[in-house]
């Protein structure tokens, strides 16, 4: 499959296509086969290629399908072909294979909506773009992928469009991402101009050739790589990029799960990665990525402590838990960051289905406050998103605990490590778990808060059937349960130091074969040392769930109280530090305001139609337009004309 | 050749504006012998006349020259934009035939005036002397003039006309203005002329800058650059929706072409002087029609913005002032005709008998009762907000560029943030269609003729071809710049 697997690109798009104009008159269960089926043979295709890479050396483990080349002009050349090596087998493997969980989970969680067939083709569309994004050989191609992931996110963010809020953080999410693609976009000018190619092995190589050392202070590769950074922040929502994500949980759940936490978000993580070889040799934008991945992560993990809301829980989780990857991409350890990366999909699109059952056992109650006392009703909803939340609060033996591990182990020890970010690393580590403990707690454990009869008011959701909640069916289960042992078991292809050998990390190697390593490795340090500080994570992560246990089920008065009597720092964290509010006051608001009432009344209006009947004679129509006719109002537009002109001869006048 | 000899003239270099002419006169002749309800099937007719010029344009390729007492040009760069234009007008004259119909709106003299209108851009793009670039610009405009008033009895219509005509004959005083500060700097009109005069010197006589700053008001004012552009949202809203079509798209490649031809031919060693202007017009023009068209409710006038934005952008590849910049310059006008004859030809469709539903709010669930168009309608958008594998993005990855090679840093900036302003009155396009219920009922629209059908399906083929393979037409661009 070496030869030729880009055709695994192929099955999704063929998907998205066929639902995407015939879906409207085919049954559900053809529309689904079609969706599922698709990139099940994606997955297939990705597996067969990734065991042939094994099958290789080391060395010899990139190879490249070209197709056909896309743009050729002059010395700028960009081709459309694909690259497998063990990063982006790595990736394309969790992108078709979680996704084809969360396509199954949808065939249940989507059914009896309108518009399934759309669903499954945005879906399927979406594939075949992060496909595209972590197959691509060159930067150009990733771009594509890149805007390609955007537009179907916002597709789908809006796909319930009946509410407004579903439309506006539709809106968000693309503009927020229109700025840091903006960032992206001049880093790969910049990138073009300086080394004259986008390729990613002849730019690593050269880049390499012509910097052997990192550059000292700010030069061309600093601009690059936090051009590109702001890209990542923009896609991988980090501050300050980082408002829309939260919003996007208007879209269904199983959208929450694969585009807002497997894949498209870790995008960015995956950009820095790939382009390690740019970022070791600036090393202050590293220092940058580093500081915002882990504020990030704290202010992610404070917000999250005080949301109500089910999935907001997990959104700001997930925000937190990208920033960790930041973290690690940050100080160089960028095959932890992808550990990470590779670990969090698996637990965090488990946690966002976990949600999604009780949701649709809740009838579309999202309110923490309001469940409780599930776990008898959902037992296995409760058991996966029970591993799921012990993976991510790091508890050995479970996935998180292993990549996390790593992270904080190299925030401290690597040569762009610093205690403060380990510090400040543990204490997210603290936050998730409990947070996360918090949210299984209020859910599962204690009372029942909600009645029998009626849940919601979801008149169009009439195919769930009021009474006790009930587990879905397998098709839901099912993506649960093998979501479940694989956030059991995942991180032992990565084992610590200590315990063995990490062969993950050994695996993405030869990937990172041109990135700057410093004059060796860093001073060896001991075992002992790593061992104890994984102790106290883990105790600290304990603790943290035990505290949470007291809070939420013991003794639900103390958090009530805890707030009362720190009201304003309550207050803060739900209202999340009033961030959005910042913005629109700041951005949002301005330039629509220039464009409403100085661009468009002002001038077009104001000035130039006579500020008195202004905005009256738009609405007035005819008569005001005659009259606008016959007052000359052309001549207004004539003085602007004059105007110019006058303005370029003095410019030249003046000017000699 | 200075000797009145016209035997010795190479006709071939004309003869595309030359069957132009004849077409458009015979066209004329034979109105009286058509029935009133049939005459808008002389456009038909019309289309012949486009092809054989085409032909004609497609035999000369390659050949080069100077010709008509050296008023007009041979060159590819001139077939170049002979074929550019004469796609855009057949396809302007294809969707016409429908509207005109619909319309009742029963005057052949339409596409006469068309064709005549493409005989003043051919010359633009030939012109090898200020004075014929002159007499260019103003057989395109009286032509243009007459046409956006066609919706007779349309008060908007009529506006639109007269402010046209009004500030059309202000701009070209500066322009005539213009012409006369150069050739009294230089001493003569002709292109190649003026460009030997000046020579290898450093310091040009400050009236020479003046004129070219004067020409560029005129030429500014056609291609709707910032600040000669306030006319534009008016006079699109008020004219047909064929028309508006073909001032977005074909007048205004004319206008840049001319422009780009002075730019390269006549002043390349001062172009220095120039560029700044260009830079500031620029910036100028992209801030202004992206931030205006957001707050747009009717989909002409945010068209109208939409263009004055892409007008902004083809003048950072102008500005780029290399090769990579001209050439770009022309794939984009290609690019942009693509996906902006397309977007006018469904609104055209969508806007109902006599324009009833332009507002973007009568967009609304049109995704879902005409997937057709709305399909379409969503490629053209996707495209001019520049989303990769379209045409939009590849054409402004040329533009940039080609600045960045310049070391523009800053005007890329700019662009690139004044083009993600763009994506979101785009999109909003979009939501409409998508994304939210039509109040009350969708009214039905009108059957397409094959002739609109074959438009718009050439345009979204056009628009995603040149987004995934533009290789072959860079090529072309590439050949039609070696002046």
């Amino acid at each position: 499959m070496l030869e030729t697997f880009w055709i695994l690109l192929l099955f999704p798009l063929v998907g998205a296509a066929i639902n995407g104009i015939f879906g409207k008159r085919f049954s559900p269960g053809l529309i689904a086969t079609i969706g599922c089926g698709s990139v099940f043979i994606s997955f297939a295709i990705a597996l067969l290629t990734f065991f042939e890479l094994l099958g290789l050396a080391p060395a010899d483990r990139a190879v490249t399908n070209h197709l056909f080349t896309w743009i050729e002009s002059g010395n700028f050349v960009a081709n459309a072909s694909f690259l497998f090596d063990p990063l982006s087998g790595v990736m394309i493997l969790v992108v078709t294979g979680v996704g084809f969980l969360i396509h199954l989970y949808s065939v249940e969680y989507m059914r009896g909506e309108t518009g399934y067939y759309r669903f499954f083709a945005y879906l399927n569309l979406f594939i075949f773009m992060m496909s595209t994004l972590v197959l691509a050989d060159n930067y150009l191609l990733m771009f594509v992928g890149w805007e390609g992931v955007g537009l179907c996110s916002y597709l789908l963010i809006g796909y319930y469009f009946e509410t407004r809020v579903a439309g506006d953080a539709a809106k968000k999410a693309f503009i927020v991402n229109r700025i840091g693609d903006f960032g992206f976009l001049l880093g790969m000018f910049l990138i073009f101009q300086t080394f004259g190619t986008l390729e990613y092995h002849s730019l690593f190589s050269t880049v390499a050739e012509r910097f052997p050392a990192p550059e000292i202070g700010f030069g061309v590769l600093s601009g690059i790589t936090l051009l590109l950074f702001l890209g990542a922040t923009g896609k991988s929502a980090q501050i300050p990029l980082y408002v829309w994500l939260p919003d996007a949980m208007a879209g269904p759940t199983p959208v929450s799960a694969l585009i807002h936490a497997a894949t498209m978000v870790t995008a960015g993580v995956y950009m820095i990665a790939r382009s390690a070889t740019l970022y070791s040799r600036a090393p202050e934008s590293m220092l940058i990525v580093a500081v915002i991945g882990i504020v990030t992560a704290l202010v992610a993990a404070l917000i999250a402590i005080a949301q109500r809301d089910i999935k907001k829980v997990l959104a700001y989780s997930t925000v937190s838990q990208l920033g960790y990857m930041f973290l690690a991409v940050g100080v160089g350890a960028w095959a932890s960051g992808i550990f990470h990366l590779y670990t969090h999909a698996f637990f965090k699109a488990l946690l966002f289905l976990g949600s999604g059952s009780v949701i649709l056992a809740m009838h579309h109650e999202q309110d923490m406050l309001k469940m409780g006392g599930l776990k008898k009703y959902l037992p296995i909803t409760w058991a996966t998103m029970g591993v799921a939340t012990l993976a991510i609060a790091g508890i050995p033996p479970f996935a998180g605990f292993f990549s996390k591990d790593e992270i904080l182990w190299n925030s401290l020890v690597s040569g762009h490590g610093h205690l403060l970010l380990w510090v400040a690393g543990v204490l997210v580590a603290a936050l998730t778990a409990f947070y996360m403990a918090r949210l299984m707690y209020l859910t599962f454990y204690g009372k029942e808060r909600f009645s029998h009869e009626s849940h919601g008011h979801h008149d169009d959701h009439d195919h769930h059937h009021s009474g006790p909640p009930k587990e879905p069916s397998l098709f839901v289960t099912l993506p649960l349960m093998i979501l479940g042992v694989l956030s059991a078991i995942a991180g032992l292809v990565g084992l610590p130091a200590w315990l063995g050998d990490n062969r993950f990390e050994h695996f993405l190697e030869p990937v990172f074969h041109y990135a700057y390593t410093g004059d060796g490795h860093q001073g060896e340090h001991s075992h002992s040392l790593e061992i104890g500080l994984t102790v106290v994570i883990v105790t600290l992560a304990l603790i943290s769930i035990f505290l949470a246990y007291r809070f939420f089920v013991k003794n639900p008065a103390i958090p009530e109280r805890i707030a009362e009597r720190f009201a304003g720092i309550h207050k803060l964290l739900w209202n999340k530090f009033y961030v959005d509010e910042v913005y629109d006051a700041l951005i949002v608001w301005p330039i629509e305001r220039i464009s409403r009432f100085v661009l468009w009344k002002g001038i077009d209006v104001g000035i130039i139609d006579g500020a008195v009947n202004g905005v009256a004679s738009l609405m007035q129509g005819w008569s005001n337009r005659v009259k606008r006719l016959q007052s000359g109002y052309a001549r207004a537009y004539a003085s602007w004309i004059l105007f110019g002109a006058v303005l370029i001869f003095l410019y030249y006048y003046l000017a000699n | 050749m200075n000797s009145l000899d016209f035997q010795m003239l190479n006709y071939s270099a004309l003869s595309p504006e030359i069957i132009l002419s004849v077409a458009g006169i015979l066209l004329m002749l034979l109105i009286p012998f058509v029935k009133r309800e049939k005459q808008a099937k002389l456009g038909y007719l019309s289309l012949v006349g486009i092809a054989a010029a085409m032909v004609a344009v497609i035999a000369q390729w390659g050949q080069s020259d100077l010709t008509f007492f050296d008023m007009v040009f041979q060159d590819n760069f001139a077939n170049f934009a002979k074929l550019l234009f004469l796609f855009a007008v057949a396809a302007i004259i294809a969707t016409s035939i429908q509207y005109l119909e619909r319309d009742s709106l029963y005057k052949a003299e339409y596409f006469s005036l068309l064709l005549f209108a493409t005989v003043g851009m051919c010359l633009m793009a030939a012109s090898a002397d200020l004075i014929m670039t002159f007499l260019g610009i103003e057989i395109l405009s009286i032509a243009t003039y007459v046409l956006a008033g066609y919706r007779l009895g349309e008060q908007k219509s009529t506006e639109s006309a007269v402010k046209y005509f009004l500030l059309g004959a202000f701009s070209t005083g500066f322009l005539l203005y213009g012409i006369a500060f150069i050739y009294g700097a230089t001493g003569s009109t002709k292109y190649l002329e003026i460009a030997q005069s000046l020579g290898n010197q450093t310091e040009y006589p400050v009236y020479l800058l003046i004129g070219l700053g004067l020409i560029f008001v005129g030429f500014g004012f056609k291609a709707a650059l910032a600040p000669f552009h306030v006319w534009t949202p008016d006079v699109y809203e008020g004219a047909p929706i064929p028309i508006t079509a073909h001032l977005a798209v074909a007048s205004k490649a004319a206008a840049l072409i001319a422009l780009l031809r002075i730019l390269f031919q006549v002043v390349p060693s001062i172009s220095s002087g120039w560029v700044e202007l260009l830079w500031i017009s620029a910036v100028l023009t992209m801030l202004v029609g992206n931030i205006a068209a957001l707050t747009q409710s009717n989909i002409k006038r945010m068209l109208a913005y939409s263009s004055i934005a892409h007008a902004g952008y083809l003048l950072v590849g102008l500005a780029a002032n290399n090769d990579f910049g001209a050439q770009g310059v022309l794939f984009y006008l290609l690019a942009y005709a693509f996906m902006n004859l397309g977007a006018f030809a469904i609104i055209q469709i969508i806007g109902r008998q006599n324009e009833e539903t332009v507002e973007i709010k009568d967009y609304a669930g049109v995704g879902f009762q005409h997937p057709f168009l709305g399909l379409a309608l969503s490629v053209f958008l996707v495209s001019l907000a520049g989303i990769p594998l379209t045409a939009g993005f590849t054409g402004k990855l040329f533009l940039f560029s080609a600045a960045v090679q310049s070391g523009m840093y800053w005007l890329v900036v700019i662009a690139v943030i004044a083009s993600a302003i763009g994506i979101y009155y785009y999109l909003r396009v979009l939501i409409y269609m998508y994304m939210r219920d039509a109040e009350g009922e969708i009214k039905p629209v009108d059957r397409l003729s094959m002739a609109t059908r074959i438009v718009i399906v050439v345009m979204v083929l056009g628009t995603i071809y040149l987004g995934i393979l533009p290789g072959s037409i860079l090529k072309l661009a590439s050949e039609a710049i070696n002046f």
